[in-house]
């Protein structure tokens, strides 16, 4: 059990996909805007995620490490691909809102790293709890963000999160500043990496914290969890 | 875990080589026939789409053909009009639907641009666009009610110079940290509105 402890830990917090390990920066800096936009791209890499993870889990006997990074890749594209046209087929309306994140999920390198470096040496068990985990830890940081960006950025939170989930979420829309004038810098790719650059340190500086509490009570053995840290 | 057949063989570069090309073939497999599967499901919603666009930017009662079926295009220069054209009962001309392409800021914005037969706008609506989520997407109705601003716009009564955002003198606003998305719409709809009158004329 603690291994799956572990896994969710990782995901949402220790080695979260953009605090952690800095991946899928790209999608990232461009959806978050507002709190809405990030949430639909987090639900929708959270799916391919899962998917890619258990199938990669369940085929890596049968692929030669050699070509696994391009099977891998087609394999996420097709993925991708379904996706976007099963949802446009048969659930239009939230193809509507999410159409436009779809296509980055194929960007996002943070499902192949996961595939690559966990899902393909794993059983299928642990890998899709390793995705969901993954999935939820990019969508909370991606709602986070997205929520900071758009409080400063045009005073609103989660406006327009009923075109998302459907009208019974209209009261989760706030406008935390009425008649504000929005500070563009924050909403623009710029703003994204400053607050992302506050996050990492945030998160960094909290890390250590944690560290070196640990430590001190592994103390006076040398905690070898403590030197793996940092990759 | 793996059969020892596929053991013995998995570092040959013939087993590689077959095992990318399966994966190929699957993937295409599935996408090949998920398309066939899909294809006349997408092309319904988009139908129901363009019906449903349609519905905002001319009304019902403005006539009474099957638009769909008047389906037609004309270009002047190198600009392309998609056009239905609304009958009344008499089987008169009662208006126009045109769906034309705007040069926005992050690539060409589809609109759907309704007018009557004097050729005052009914109502202008997107149909798709790619621009900057938070400031460009303001021109979609569900973020902001900008686009109502063209409605009984015409080139009767709003001068050419009038045609255009604020910031060029005219009299539409722009977005705060959004110029080129609205003025590309604005001037897309004014040509569109040139382009059918000259079109009316000939």
């Amino acid at each position: 059990m603690s291994q799956y402890k572990r896994i969710i830990a990782d995901g949402l917090w220790n080695n979260n996909v953009v605090l952690g390990q800095c991946l899928a920066l790209c999608p990232l800096l461009a959806v978050t805007s507002s709190a809405t936009n990030g949430l639909g791209l987090g639900l929708a890499s959270l799916v391919v995620m899962v998917l890619a993870n258990l199938i990669s889990a369940l085929t890596k006997d049968y692929v030669s490490r050699a070509v696994r990074i391009p099977i891998n890749i087609l394999m996420i594209a097709t993925l991708v691909t379904i996706t976007d046209m099963v949802l446009n087929a048969w659930v239009h309306p939230l193809h509507k809102v999410l159409g436009l994140f779809i296509p980055l999920i194929v960007t996002n390198c943070a499902i192949l790293g996961r595939v690559e470096s966990f899902a393909s040496r794993q059983a299928p068990l642990p890998a899709v709890v390793d995705g969901l985990a993954m999935g939820i830890g990019f969508t909370w940081v991606l709602v986070f963000l997205g929520g900071i960006r758009e409080i400063i950025g045009s005073g609103t939170l989660f406006a327009d999160a009923h075109i998302l989930l459907g009208s019974a979420f209209r009261a989760i829309e706030f406008t935390v500043v009425p008649d504000y004038r929005g500070l563009l810098l924050v909403i623009l790719p710029p703003g994204g990496f400053i607050v992302l650059g506050i996050l990492l340190s945030v998160h960094r500086q909290i890390q250590q914290k944690l560290e070196s509490m640990a430590a001190l009570k592994a103390t006076p053995e040398l905690s070898p969890t403590a030197q793996s840290k940092g990759a | 875990m793996a059969l020892p057949c596929v053991e013995k063989h998995i570092n040959s570069s013939i087993y590689q080589s077959l095992s990318l090309a399966f994966a190929v073939g699957i993937s295409s497999a599935l996408l090949v026939g998920l398309n066939i599967i899909t294809e006349p499901a997408i092309a319904q919603r988009e139908n129901e789409d363009k019906l449903a666009a349609i519905d905002l930017v001319m009304p019902q009662q403005h006539y009474s053909n099957s638009l769909l079926a008047t389906e037609h295009s004309f270009s002047i220069d190198d600009r392309t009009y998609t056009v239905y054209n609304a009958l009344d009962k008499q089987q008169q001309a009662s208006g126009y639907v045109v769906q034309l392409s705007a040069k926005g800021y992050a690539g060409p914005i589809n609109l759907l641009v309704g007018v009557n037969a004097e050729l005052s706008i009914t109502g202008v609506r997107v149909l798709n666009h790619s621009e900057t989520p938070g400031l460009g997407d303001k021109i979609e109705l569900a973020k902001n009610p900008w686009i109502l601003s063209f409605n009984d716009k015409s080139l009767a009564n709003t001068t050419s110079k009038g045609w255009a955002v604020k910031k060029d003198g005219g009299e539409f606003d722009q977005f705060t940290g959004a110029t080129i998305t609205p003025r590309a719409v604005v001037n897309a709809v004014h040509q569109a509105l040139l382009d059918l009158n000259t079109k009316q004329g000939s």
